[in-house]
């Protein structure tokens, strides 16, 4: 691919002390993320898989090695750097949704407009993610007041509603039955094959790693060829 | 947008919400109320000095200028200073205290009303007999007495004969003789009031005055009045910089606990925010808008509560307590009470503000 790597991990390591245990939750990962990939990462549970997911996007750092976004190095960003990063390259989706309780859905996704200072009016291009996400009738709701499922494309909404370069999904479908999680992976094919956006996604589920263009296998703290 | 998430935030807690609010009003209205208090006791002693119609007054050598003297002077002080130029009539009386903020003023009624330019009854009228008293309207209200009645005051029986108008001088008046006898002042004062023949005069006459009478003090009414002041009264100011320290420990911990709760309680929403690129200065900026909130609405409902305050004082206190609505305190009560809530604030804040968004999300 000529746009080259949006995201480029080499010999990532990261080493959590639990009281005087050394825990390796990554032993040198090295991968490259093309721009408008759809990948996806599977592996055993406590292979590391959030564990890089959280330095990728910048909320934790490694321990060495380093991960390039557009060719630059996150772990030599300042933390102003960082969280401009968090708030304009990186939008996450989790297990468990994470809206925030108080708000409605509307005010959950504008929320991460404002706190990236962008215009609280939705461009048009976002209107039709809206569209595809067939929420625009619960937008008024609050998150207690929805389906899994529909909080969960909420979240996907408001992850991707700052145009982030990569979007990163840790296990989206987690919690949500066989039909909402289609649903949901169908939404992030479609986000990515008709509007490029690039994704990583973390699941469990072999099913729902086969709408990943990739797969990528993990095992102990590290990439397996699968 | 983020005073969407602060009103949201607010209101999903309204028992934690309402019950910071109230705190901080009682805060509020603590303060309000000791500075009403004294405002308004102070303004009310001089309103009285006022009524008494003296142009100058006189107190004997050593004693203080509000309160109660300790060395009285002779009442033959009197015909010494109705000799003086431009002195149209002199009065002296005896004040004693008896309990609280009260005091019974001993007065020779015929001079007395001839200076106030007269006195008008609700009902009743001047003494008959040395062993009456005349109170004024708002002590026979907040006590219930009416003329005719026997009440009580230093061990004895009076009666009543008279409720005057408030703002004469005194709030009881007992005739001088029997006070001066009772208190074992016979024949003296704790004070004199001269009225003169042309307000003008008054320098003149209080320049004279303090040439002759070296360590008596004497003062125009003007110079009199200004003395009540809360820097003039022992202890007054000392006792509401108190009271507002403890308001301002109330609203600091009431508020420090709130918000402490309340991160705990978001710890992971928190975490979405930041998650969101949130930086720390956003979180801390939610928290300290949720605590100006708090402040602004406790501080008006503070006000509110004010005028309940002066409505008790006045409707239940026995005593002669007079509680002003002083305006110019609200915003230095509001700025107080809002400083002390976002000292409250600060240690949950900065917690908020640090916290590891990793940690944050894997909070249940
Ligand atoms: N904050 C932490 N402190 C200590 N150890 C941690 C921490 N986070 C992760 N680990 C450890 O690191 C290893 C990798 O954890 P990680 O969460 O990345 O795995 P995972 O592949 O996402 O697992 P799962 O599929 O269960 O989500 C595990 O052994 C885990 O116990
Ligand atoms: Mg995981």
């Amino acid at each position: 691919m000529n746009s080259g790597a949006i995201i480029s991990v080499r010999d990532l390591r990261k080493t959590f002390r639990v009281g005087d245990v050394d825990v390796h939750a990554l032993r040198g990962v090295g991968m490259e993320i093309e721009t408008g990939e759809f990948t996806a990462v599977v592996g055993p549970s406590g292979s590391g898989k959030s564990t890089m997911f959280h330095i990728i996007g910048g909320l934790t750092p490694a321990t060495s090695g380093s991960v390039h976004i557009h060719g630059q190095d996150i772990a030599k960003m300042t933390d102003a750097e960082r969280t401009r990063m968090r708030r304009t390259e990186v939008g996450f989706v989790f297990q468990k949704y994470n809206l925030l309780p108080t708000l409605t859905a509307a005010d959950n996704i504008a929320i991460a407009r404002h706190i990236a200072r962008r215009p609280d009016a939705l461009d048009g291009d976002f209107l039709n993610v809206l569209d595809l996400l067939g929420i625009a009738h619960r937008l008024h709701h609050k998150p207690r007041a929805m389906s899994g499922g529909e909080q969960q494309r909420v979240a996907i909404a408001r992850a991707v509603v700052n145009s982030p370069s990569i979007l990163l999904a840790d296990e989206p479908t987690g919690n949500l039955d066989t039909r909402s999680s289609e649903n949901v992976l169908t939404l992030l094919r479609d986000l990515n094959k008709r509007l490029g956006q690039t994704i990583l996604m973390i699941t469990h589920n072999p099913e729902a790693a086969a709408f990943a263009d990739r797969i990528v296998h993990m095992r102990d703290g590290q990439i397996v060829v699968g | 947008m983020l005073n969407k998430l602060v009103i949201e935030n607010l209101k999903h807690r309204p028992v934690r919400t309402s019950l910071s609010i109230i705190a901080i009003g009682v805060e509020v209205t603590m303060m309000l109320t000791v500075v009403g208090l004294s405002h308004g006791m102070l303004e009310d002693s001089q309103r009285r000095a006022r009524g008494a119609g003296a142009d100058v007054w006189v107190r004997p050598p050593g004693s203080a200028a509000i309160g109660l003297s300790s060395a009285p002077m002779s009442e033959k002080i009197l015909d010494y200073f109705r000799k003086q130029e431009h002195v149209a009539l002199a009065s002296g009386s005896v004040s004693h205290p008896i309990g609280g903020i009260n005091t019974v003023t001993g007065l020779d009624l015929d001079e007395f009303t001839r200076m106030a330019g007269g006195l008008r009854y609700i009902e009743g009228g001047p003494f008959q007999g040395p062993d009456e008293i005349i109170v004024d309207e708002r002590y026979a209200r907040q006590n219930g007495v009416r003329a005719g009645d026997t009440m009580e005051l230093l061990n004895r029986p009076w009666r009543v004969s008279g409720v005057m108008e408030a703002g004469k001088l005194a709030r009881l008046i007992v005739p001088l003789r029997t006070l001066q006898d009772l208190t074992g002042n016979t024949g003296k004062l704790t004070q004199a009031y001269l009225k003169l023949d042309d307000p003008q005069n008054t320098d003149k006459v209080v320049a004279n005055l303090k040439e002759k009478l070296k360590d008596y003090q004497i003062y125009s009414i003007e110079e009199f009045t200004s003395l009540f002041s809360p820097q003039n009264v022992p202890g007054l100011e000392a006792f509401i910089g108190v009271i507002i320290g403890l308001s301002v420990v109330v609203g600091f911990l009431v508020v420090f606990l709130s918000l402490y709760t309340a991160v705990l309680e978001r710890t992971r929403e928190i975490g979405i925010l930041k998650s969101l690129g949130a930086s720390p200065a956003y979180v801390l900026n939610v928290l300290l808008r949720e605590t100006a909130l708090l402040a602004v609405v406790g501080t008006a409902l503070g006000i509110l509560l004010t005028y309940g305050t002066r409505w008790a004082v006045m409707t239940f206190v026995p005593a002669s307590l007079t509680q002003n609505i002083v305006p110019g305190w609200w915003p230095i009560a509001a700025a107080i009470a809002l400083v002390g809530a976002l000292l409250g604030a600060a240690y949950p804040g900065w917690k908020a503000a640090n916290q590891d968004p990793i940690e944050a999300l894997a909070y249940e």
